[in-house]
């Protein structure tokens, strides 16, 4: 292992209340294309900066050749040979792809010498098939040529480490096919290639050797042909961990009466997303739909769709047999429909108003708290400490600002305010994302006490463990479409991961 | 009639040649992102302290060079604040424009009506005789000319140069230049400092050559002028020049008519850079 062209001996890192990475050892040899797969949060990335100076690790060493290496900036990083590709490209799109190059270029002479520049960038370009035009400036380019600009830069700042982040994820299927090249011929000529992803079918197609992390840590380092798809799923996904929720609500039957209906539903993404793609699906009345995937291949847009937060293009959304396509948000709330945001603190709570003003800020409530212009408190707090009561919850002081709350509960104020309307669907982003273990399970019961109570559940999640211990169903999206619905019963977690990386359908 | 206009526009050359400095800094420190509003407060304390030195030693070039190290280290103030202790720029730059009013008016009072030797008019052998543009432009004093020099070499320095790139960049997208190796808070310092120099320079000229004399709040608005002429100019220091001599006189004499010391309305430009 000592022959290793880059050595990474026991990296850990954490962040407040995070362990991103821990003790990850990590090889990579000269020529050599390696894979770092994981799911959302498994720490690729993290490892990656540290890699790149971007933070710093906790602990643990970085070797090249043999040498131990002390990386603390990106100048450092540059210095050692190691260049990244960051997911959102770090271009300045104003200046020209000469200019951006330039920047990158350490002590050139302090006189910017244009044209032997751009020069030099045809050449290598040609060298690469990495076509660019030198002059252009970075706005007028498409995203495969910012990405072949990102390449050249790499080049010229004389990396032989070149690290990719998701380098396909925002490429159309041509680019993707190009950048392989691009990719293996580098690694011909010596260069080491560390990329991101979590699509697996890249990874059999482009990697020599392959690290899965899961949760900050290394699952298993493999050579491609010792692997299959499915073997990388499995490792990809693991065990579930979280206890399965063995209790009588679980058991309740589904109702059969329908509360959403999508019919072929299309709907545009942010920039570079997928969006929807003709999604149609039932839910049923009393019956919670996980939505799995991995993150920018429509679960978000299928929220945003049901809630009127986003335009549906074509297709029609039907909620309790009342045509609800393209209503305006606060009509669809009305229905009821309860909203769990993924960050209650950026759409869930207005920070500086008090617990009490929170509960009755949606319009569905201005029936019960109001007298006419004027609201009465009183009746506004012994209607909210009832409510909490209900749900089994203790809040802190009713009067404090949201946000001297812990994340923990101000979830809770938005629970208990979404879920007091009785509603009978219930759209939730990410509920449980970035919160501890008691309030996780909470979170996890009052789901299920509202399922008891008459309401349908949309439940999108990045934790296939929380989805699989709540949900009905499970639809998997890929690509803005839906690419299975399972059920978690018979279903094991690795198919659902191959689903998502849009591996072949079970 | 030719010679109305020749006066004019070598008034125009000469009133405009403190707010030229006072522009070509705000470009240089608002290429690298960051908006100091501190420009009038920067000239103030480049007239006050080029005056005094001027006063106390007799030596015009000790006091513009003292002038100019003044308003650098003013405008380090703001640098602390906005770089280091991230606070808002436009509040900290408009308080260093109050907190120098304050203290040159009390440091400087002392020197009111107090008659100096200041910079002395040098005329150009030669180009002095062009027809027109001759007395127009080169029969002033040696700030003037350096002004002259000033605008081009910024564009230069800005645009051909690596070190321009590099304040280019990391006003374009800190994040960038940080990620290619860009010491983007050691960048930003220095550039707020040189642009502070640049406005304690057009401060200098203030004082000890167009009216050589010190009055509190003497520079009356020519800092916020300045800002103004920096969006005018759309960031580029020869459209800088155009301003500085066609629209700053304009832009003055509207203050011209209020009560002595009293600026254009602050407001006006923040809302400009708020947007």
């Amino acid at each position: 292992m000592n022959t290793a062209y880059l050595r990474l001996e026991n990296i850990t890192k954490s962040f407040p209340g995070v362990l991103a990475n821990s003790g990850i050892n990590l090889s990579v040899e000269k020529g050599e294309i390696h894979a770092l797969l994981g799911e959302n949060g498994a720490g690729k990335s993290t490892l990656m900066k540290i890699l790149y100076g971007y933070y710093q690790q906790d602990s643990g060493s970085i070797y090249i050749e043999g040498n131990l290496v002390d990386i603390r900036t990106p100048t450092d990083a540059m210095r050692c040979g190691i260049g990244m590709v960051f997911q959102n490209f770090m271009l300045i799109p104003a200046f020209s792809v000469i200019e951006n190059i330039a920047l990158a270029v350490q002590k050139q002479g302090q006189m910017i010498q244009s044209q032997e520049l751009a020069d030099r960038i045809r050449d290598t370009a040609a060298c690469y098939n990495l076509s660019v035009e030198p002059e252009a400036k970075v706005w007028e380019l498409s995203i495969g040529e910012q990405q072949r600009v990102e390449i050249l830069r790499l080049l010229f700042t004389g990396s032989r480490i070149l690290i990719f982040d998701e380098p396909t994820s925002v490429l159309t299927p041509q680019e993707v096919e190009g950048f392989f090249e691009i990719a293996r011929k580098l690694s011909s000529d010596g260069y080491c290639i560390l990329f991101i992803t979590h699509k697996l079918r890249e990874v059999m197609a482009l990697a020599d050797r392959i690290t899965v992390l899961r949760k900050g840590t290394v699952v298993n380092t493999a050579l491609r042909q010792d692997v299959t798809e499915s073997d990388l799923a499995y490792m990809l996904v693991g065990k579930p961990t979280i206890e399965s929720i063995e209790s009588d609500q679980l058991q309740e039957p589904v109702s059969q009466d329908v509360t959403l209906e999508f019919h072929d539903v299309f709907a545009s993404g942010e920039r570079g997303r997928s969006g929807l793609q003709g999604v149609s699906f039932t839910l049923q009345e009393r019956e919670i739909l996980g939505v799995a995937g991995v993150a920018g291949n429509g679960q978000t847009e299928l929220g945003e769709v049901v809630l009127g937060l986003r335009p549906c293009s074509q297709g029609r959304i039907v909620l309790h047999g009342q045509d609800l396509t393209n209503r305006s948000t606060a009509k669809i709330l009305e229905a009821p429909v309860a909203y769990i945001p993924e960050d209650p603190l950026q759409t869930g709570v207005a920070p500086g108003l008090s617990v009490l003003e929170n509960m009755v800020l949606h319009k569905r409530d201005s029936q019960r708290g109001w007298r006419g212009l004027v609201m009465d408190w009183k009746e506004i707090r012994a209607k909210i400490e009832l409510n909490v009561e209900r749900f089994g919850l203790t809040l802190p002081n009713l009067d404090r600002p949201v946000i001297t709350l812990s994340g923990g509960n101000i979830q809770r104020v938005v629970f208990v305010r979404e879920l007091a309307c009785q509603p009978r669907l219930t759209v939730a982003f990410h509920p449980t994302f970035g919160l501890d273990i008691a309030a996780t399970k909470l979170a996890h019961e009052l789901f299920l006490t509202s399922r008891s109570q008459g309401s349908a559940l949309l439940l999108i999640s990045e934790d296939l463990d929380e989805l699989f211990a709540l949900s009905d169903r499970i639809m998997v999206m890929h690509a803005g479409s839906v690419a299975g619905i399972v059920n978690p019963k018979t279903t094991q977690p690795f198919e659902v991961g191959l689903l998502m990386t849009g591996g072949a359908t079970t | 009639m030719i010679g109305i206009i020749e006066s004019i526009l070598t008034g125009a050359v000469r009133s405009g040649t403190p707010i030229l400095y006072g522009t070509l800094g705000e470009i240089l420190t608002e290429r690298a992102g960051i908006v100091n509003l501190g420009v009038e407060g920067s000239m103030v304390t480049g007239a006050c302290v080029a005056f005094i030195t001027t006063a106390e030693t007799q030596d015009p070039v000790l006091g513009v060079i003292m002038g100019a190290l003044a308003g650098g280290l003013a405008s380090l103030i703001h640098a602390f604040m906005v770089v280091t202790l991230r606070a808002n720029q436009i509040a900290s730059g408009l308080a260093l424009m109050f907190l120098c009013l304050g203290v040159t008016s009390f440091i400087g009072r002392p020197y009111v009506g107090v008659r100096i030797t200041g910079i002395q008019t040098l005329t150009i052998p030669g180009l002095s005789d062009i027809p027109f543009l001759g007395r127009i432009m080169f029969e002033h004093d040696v700030l003037v000319y350096l002004a002259y020099l000033s605008a081009p070499l910024m564009w230069w320095f800005l645009f051909r140069t690596r070190w321009g790139l590099y304040i280019r960049a990391v006003g374009e997208n800190k994040l960038v230049a940080f990620a290619m190796g860009v010491r983007v808070q050691v960048l930003q310092y220095s550039v707020i400092g040189i642009g502070g120099v640049f406005s304690g320079l057009g401060g200098a000229h203030l004082s000890l050559a167009y009216t050589q004399s010190w009055v509190e709040a003497m520079t009356a608005g020519r800092g916020f002028v300045a800002v103004a002429l920096t969006i005018f100019a759309t960031w580029h220091p020869l459209r800088g020049v155009l301003g500085a001599v066609f629209l700053a006189q304009p832009l003055l004499s509207a203050s011209r008519f209020r009560p002595r010391g009293s600026m254009c309305p602050p407001t006006i430009f923040i809302c400009c850079h708020m947007c």
